[in-house]
């Protein structure tokens, strides 16, 4: 599982910081990245991850510390960044009163694809996910599952480094999360980068390594395996409520 | 501009595959402006007027056989004395009485003018102001057979009195009112639900990753509904003249001119809205309470702002439709300049620079 991954650091974060007034959401934390890596980024509701996770897309100022994606400064280069990576959020995150063509020309025309290209992409689009007959039919009558395959696949279209992943199978059956993992894998082994927040445990099992985060920290970072032996557990779920325990 | 044109597109599918907002944008104009139009200069039938004659002599008597004749009025019935008028009129079996001097015929004799009054239950304003408008013509038209037929002019002076409402709207106001209501409603309401609808969504935040500056999402978003409220300020305006008869005596150029003005201004009220406010009830309640009802009653449009009271009439100030309507007045009715409209131009303007700013104020609170 782990040979896709190389040693160049693509996201590399040092004592990154977020205030609010006087609430500290995010309190200095430091990390890195490796390519081809599907990193993990746990934590409770309310952690800080969605707002650390903000901060490294570029679409919310750190107040303090650095942060690198895909080598550029999300601070000052946060132009460069943003077109080096995808982005999918919790929310489901196409239009629902679009075809699922519309949608692929739409997210390919804000990121510059030019016409031949989208062609071609929606093309390869069809064939991998087996859309067929549903690429003229509006995103809002599909299932769940699809839209997030969709959702997946578009936020992939302009062949980003990294892609930043916010709880992606929220609402779905386990078989279905599943197959969206296998879509995750497919991707890391061509050399992307998933950052992905989840708050299914069993998903937590599927990273490469695994952080999480308690109360705008970082407490524990590490392989799912180092993290169990380290907890002495035997899945990430323990892992998970014993951190979360030890702080209270 | 490649990725503007598909911005603009896609912004386009959502308004036209919306039965709802096609339904706000277009037949919602057409509805408000017929609605008005017809409510305001509805042609009067058989309208039942009194007679207090206290001259009952020759002319007076060829004045009331012209009215009879008309199928505006239906005489109901003759009263005798001034009194009567009003228990007449409280019966609410009449709404107009009119009035003849004494010895209305010897002094269009002797003075060359004698004087006619008319008064009306102007509880319907617009009822009462169409009986005067009409009784006036009939009287003129009497007056000008009889200018012609004999050497020297006469004039018969008409007095009306609207009892009960002394201030009337004139009829020609509801186009411009119309029109700033519909202005204000398609981009200041719909801007910031179809922004505010983004953000609920989660789509506004993959926008917002994406290479797109924020200021071009928000010209893509808007961009459509400046082009949507163009078409609906013309629409408004044709009908306005060419079904009831509006005057355009202005520069129809200064008029468009404006109109986008005023566009731009809701436009950057619906943008400051969306910042407030993160779901799209909330945006349609802070447009419909914050937006259309100051401007349906305190922007001039249904209540005179001169008889408001003080507090009110201050307050109005600060509502951007009181300015639009003076300003499409001013050019459709008086035909004036851009020089007379000098200082509602630079309000306007001033505002749309307030609400931008305040916009972008907003947006960086949220970034930092």
């Amino acid at each position: 599982m782990v040979n896709h991954i190389s040693n160049e650091k693509v996201i590399e974060v040092e004592n990154l910081t977020k205030k609010f007034g006087d609430f500290t959401a995010v309190k200095g934390i430091s990390f890195h990245v490796n390519k081809g890596e599907i990193f993990g980024f746990l934590g409770a509701n309310g952690a800080g991850k969605t707002t650390a996770m903000k901060m490294l897309i570029g679409i919310s100022n750190p107040s303090s510390g650095n942060a690198n994606v895909a080598g550029f400064d999300v601070h000052t280069q946060s132009d460069e960044v943003k077109k080096s990576i995808g982005y999918m959020s919790q929310k489901f995150s196409m239009y629902d009163d679009l075809t699922v063509k519309e949608n692929i020309t739409f997210f390919g025309g804000i990121y510059g694809l030019s016409r031949k290209q989208i062609k071609k992409k929606t093309a390869e689009l069809i064939e991998e996910l087996q859309l067929g007959d549903i690429t003229k039919s509006r995103v809002g009558s599909l299932p769940l599952g699809w839209k997030q395959k969709l959702a997946f696949s578009v936020s992939l279209l302009h062949e980003p480094k990294i892609v930043f992943l916010d709880e992606p199978t929220g609402g779905v059956d386990p078989i279905t999360r599943r197959q969206f993992w296998e879509l995750i894998y497919t991707e890391a082994d061509k050399g992307t980068t998933i950052f992905v927040t989840t708050h299914y445990m069993d998903e937590a099992e599927y990273c490469d390594r695994v952080s999480i985060m308690v109360d705008g920290v970082i407490e524990a970072l590490d392989t799912p395996k180092n993290l169990k032996k380290q907890f002495d557990v035997d899945s990430m779920n323990e892992v998970f409520l014993k951190l979360a325990r030890n702080i209270e | 501009m490649k990725r503007f044109k598909g911005f603009v597109k896609k912004e386009f599918y959502h308004i036209f595959r919306d039965k709802r907002s096609l339904f706000i944008l277009f037949g919602m104009p057409i509805a408000q402006i017929l609605l008005f139009g017809f409510a305001i200069t509805n042609e009067i039938n058989n309208v039942d007027i009194a007679i207090l004659d206290y001259a009952k002599d020759a002319e007076s008597e060829k004045i009331i056989q012209k009215i009879k004749a008309s199928k505006y009025f239906n005489i109901e019935n003759q009263i005798d004395n001034e009194k009567a008028i009003e228990s007449e009129f409280k019966n609410g079996k009449i709404k107009a009485v009119l009035l003849f001097e004494r010895d209305f015929a010897k002094k269009l004799e002797n003075q060359k003018k004698a004087t006619v009054q008319v008064i009306t239950d102007a509880t319907e304003p617009n009822v009462a102001n169409t009986i005067t408008n009409y009784t006036q013509s009939i009287i003129q038209n009497y007056q000008n057979q009889k200018n012609t037929t004999q050497e020297q002019s006469v004039s018969i002076v008409m007095q009306t009195r609207m009892l009960y409402n002394a201030e009337l709207k004139s009829v020609f106001n509801f186009v411009p009112g119309v029109m700033t209501v519909i202005l204000m409603l398609v981009s200041a309401m719909m801007t910031s639900i179809s922004i505010t609808r983004e953000k609920e969504l989660g789509t506004m935040e993959v926008l917002l990753v994406s290479p797109l500056k924020p200021f071009q999402v928000i010209i893509g978003k808007v961009f459509p509904y400046v082009f949507l409220s163009i078409i609906n300020a013309v629409v408004i305006v044709s009908m306005g003249y060419f079904i009831f008869g509006m005057p355009m005596r202005g520069s129809l150029f200064l008029l468009a001119f404006e109109s986008i003005l005023f566009i731009i201004t809701a436009l950057s009220l619906g943008i400051l809205i969306s910042t407030v406010s993160n779901s799209q009830q909330t945006a349609m309640m802070l447009s419909l309470m914050g937006l259309m009802l100051p401007v349906i009653i305190l922007s001039g449009f249904i209540f005179p702002i001169s008889s408001m009271p003080l507090p009110m009439q201050i307050m109005s100030n600060i509502i951007p439709a009181k300015w639009f309507i003076i300003i499409v007045k001013s050019i459709m009715l008086k035909g004036v300049g851009i020089s007379y409209i000098i200082k509602e131009t630079l309000i306007l303007t001033l505002m749309t620079l307030i609400f931008i700013g305040l916009s972008i104020k907003n947006y960086k609170t949220r970034l930092e």
